[in-house]
């Protein structure tokens, strides 16, 4: 039976982690390389690097972070940020992520997410959505607008009619953030996921409000996802892979068992 | 981290200094072939990654990588002159194992985006997964061993592998289904083989250590024993 995805998320500025992580068995909290490596250890089923770096211009940072990654941890590695063109997908493909995940440069330019289809198939076109609840809406038909430039700006898209599009273009997964709970643990936003895991027929990944496995619990049964995504609850050292695979395992979710200890 | 007890051995079967690759793993611009040759890296051998038809001619080990679509795969294999020498290398007997689109490549013929020739190693198609399923199948499945495989060697009954693809395999001949899984409902072979082929519809690069297991156990058995057959199917 296909398992749900448990998939920690490294924000990356410069190829250095930058959310506050506080391991005491990492030499170097800020190197992604090590994270990934641990929390591959621990049973994580993919990861996901967000690459905040300001400046566009300095990407080899974040070339070389995958590249290296890449040569110690074998499972499947998702790169969103600044991804902007198919070359930049090249690139990042070939030093090492499986996946890309487009945002701002999709929604201003559609037509990205088909070229990149074309040219290295759905698999591996993540479309990142990130949707704010539209105001004075109402509860029982809630509508959510799409933003952009890490949630700074509203783009008058609607996001159902946004992820259809992205799916009829070629995407091969979405990648769901609700700007309203992210930050906020208080749980995912199950609406949005419903109506979005509704609408496609790709794989969806909840993103955004993640506090405690309940939460994870919620978004895999009512919210439909296919996979969750969380930060906080993983590096600050609230939950382990583990212990929240255990946890969702005995509520009965498929979930690819961590594996013994002896092994890693 | 993954440390291979084998490296030591394969670097006295591989290096013989005769500059001939022995493993060659299939340049023909395919999206996971950087991911396969860091997973045979990480077992300690050396691989040659290349579009030479000639390295294939002399291979004693060829892996076939693959992702995307099979039109494309098929057309950068021909493009490549590269087919005639992939059958050849089969048709004699010398290991192979093919992963994804590798394995689909195998079948006569794609359905995906129409209906496209493929190797023809193996008969039958591929098929996509019927309509209302959420595809890609994208994740962690289990693979059911129809009987136990030398390549799958000290993998855990069970185990799972990374898959990601929309469409499957449909063989003429249900003896080259060496495992199956199920999705939706849907059982489909994820791994065929006959003889010293074998070949992946997940992806043992992305499969952590169990799949790293499969490079390891294939480039051991390919080089050193020059067979990675069941006992049986050699007899």
């Amino acid at each position: 039976m296909l398992t749900k995805r448990i998939i920690p998320c490294f924000d990356v500025d410069n190829g250095r982690v930058v959310k506050g992580i506080s391991f005491v068995e990492l030499r170097d909290a800020g190197d992604p390389v090590e994270l990934a490596a641990l929390y591959d250890r621990g049973g994580a089923d993919e990861l996901v690097f967000l690459d905040i770096t300001a400046s566009s211009d300095n990407r080899t940072s974040v070339y070389d972070m995958i590249a290296r990654t890449a040569d110690q941890v074998f499972i499947p590695l998702t790169v969103g940020g600044g991804i902007r063109t198919t070359q930049d997908m090249r690139t990042m493909l070939e030093v090492g992520a499986d996946k890309v995940s487009v945002n701002t440069a999709a929604i201003e330019r559609p037509e990205l997410i088909s070229e990149g289809a074309y040219r290295f198939g759905s698999q591996c076109i993540v479309t990142a959505v990130d949707a704010k609840r539209v105001p004075n809406t109402s509860p029982d038909a809630p509508q959510w607008e799409v933003f952009v430039h890490g949630g700074r700006t509203p783009t008058g898209r609607d996001a159902i009619e946004w992820a259809r599009e992205a799916v009829q273009r070629g995407s091969g997964e979405l990648l769901v953030t609700s700007m309203d709970s992210d930050g906020h643990q208080r749980g995912y936003d199950l609406q949005l996921l419903r109506a979005i895991a509704d609408a496609v027929d790709v794989p969806v990944i909840a993103s955004g409000g993640a506090g405690t496995a309940d939460h994870l619990y919620d978004a895999l049964t009512e919210g439909a996802a296919d996979a969750v995504l969380a930060a906080s609850i993983f590096h600050f050292g609230t939950y382990t892979i583990a212990s929240i695979k255990d946890e969702l395992a005995s509520r009965g979710i498929p979930i690819r068992p961590p594996r013994p200890a002896s092994d890693s | 981290m993954v440390h291979w007890d084998l490296a030591t051995t394969f670097e006295v079967v591989c290096k013989k200094g005769s500059g001939v690759p022995d493993v060659v793993i299939v340049d023909y611009g395919a999206g996971n072939l950087r991911s396969v040759a860091r997973a045979v890296a990480s077992t300690g051998v050396d691989a040659e990654v290349t579009a030479n038809p000639a390295a294939i001619e002399s291979a004693r080990a060829l892996i076939v990588p693959g992702v995307g679509a099979a039109a494309d795969t098929m057309a950068n294999l021909n493009a490549g002159g590269l087919v005639d020498p992939i059958r050849e290398y089969i048709a004699s007997g010398r290991p192979f194992l093919g992963v994804c689109m590798g394995m689909q490549a195998l079948f006569d013929l794609s359905e995906e985006g129409g209906e496209h020739q493929c190797l023809g190693v193996l008969g039958g198609r591929i098929v996509r997964f019927p309509q209302g399923l959420t595809v890609p199948h994208m994740g962690w499945n289990t693979v059911r061993l129809a009987n136990p495989h030398p390549v799958f060697e000290g993998v855990p009954a069970d185990s799972y592998f990374y898959f990601v693809h929309s469409y499957h395999a449909r063989p003429v001949d249900p003896a080259v289904i060496v495992g199956e899984t199920e999705y939706e409902g849907v059982t489909f072979p994820s791994v065929v083989g006959r003889g010293n082929l074998l070949a992946t519809q997940f992806h043992p690069e992305k499969s952590g250590t169990d799949g790293l297991r499969l490079y390891a156990n294939f480039l051991r058995l390919a080089l050193e024993q020059g067979s990675i057959a069941p006992a049986t199917a050699t007899a």
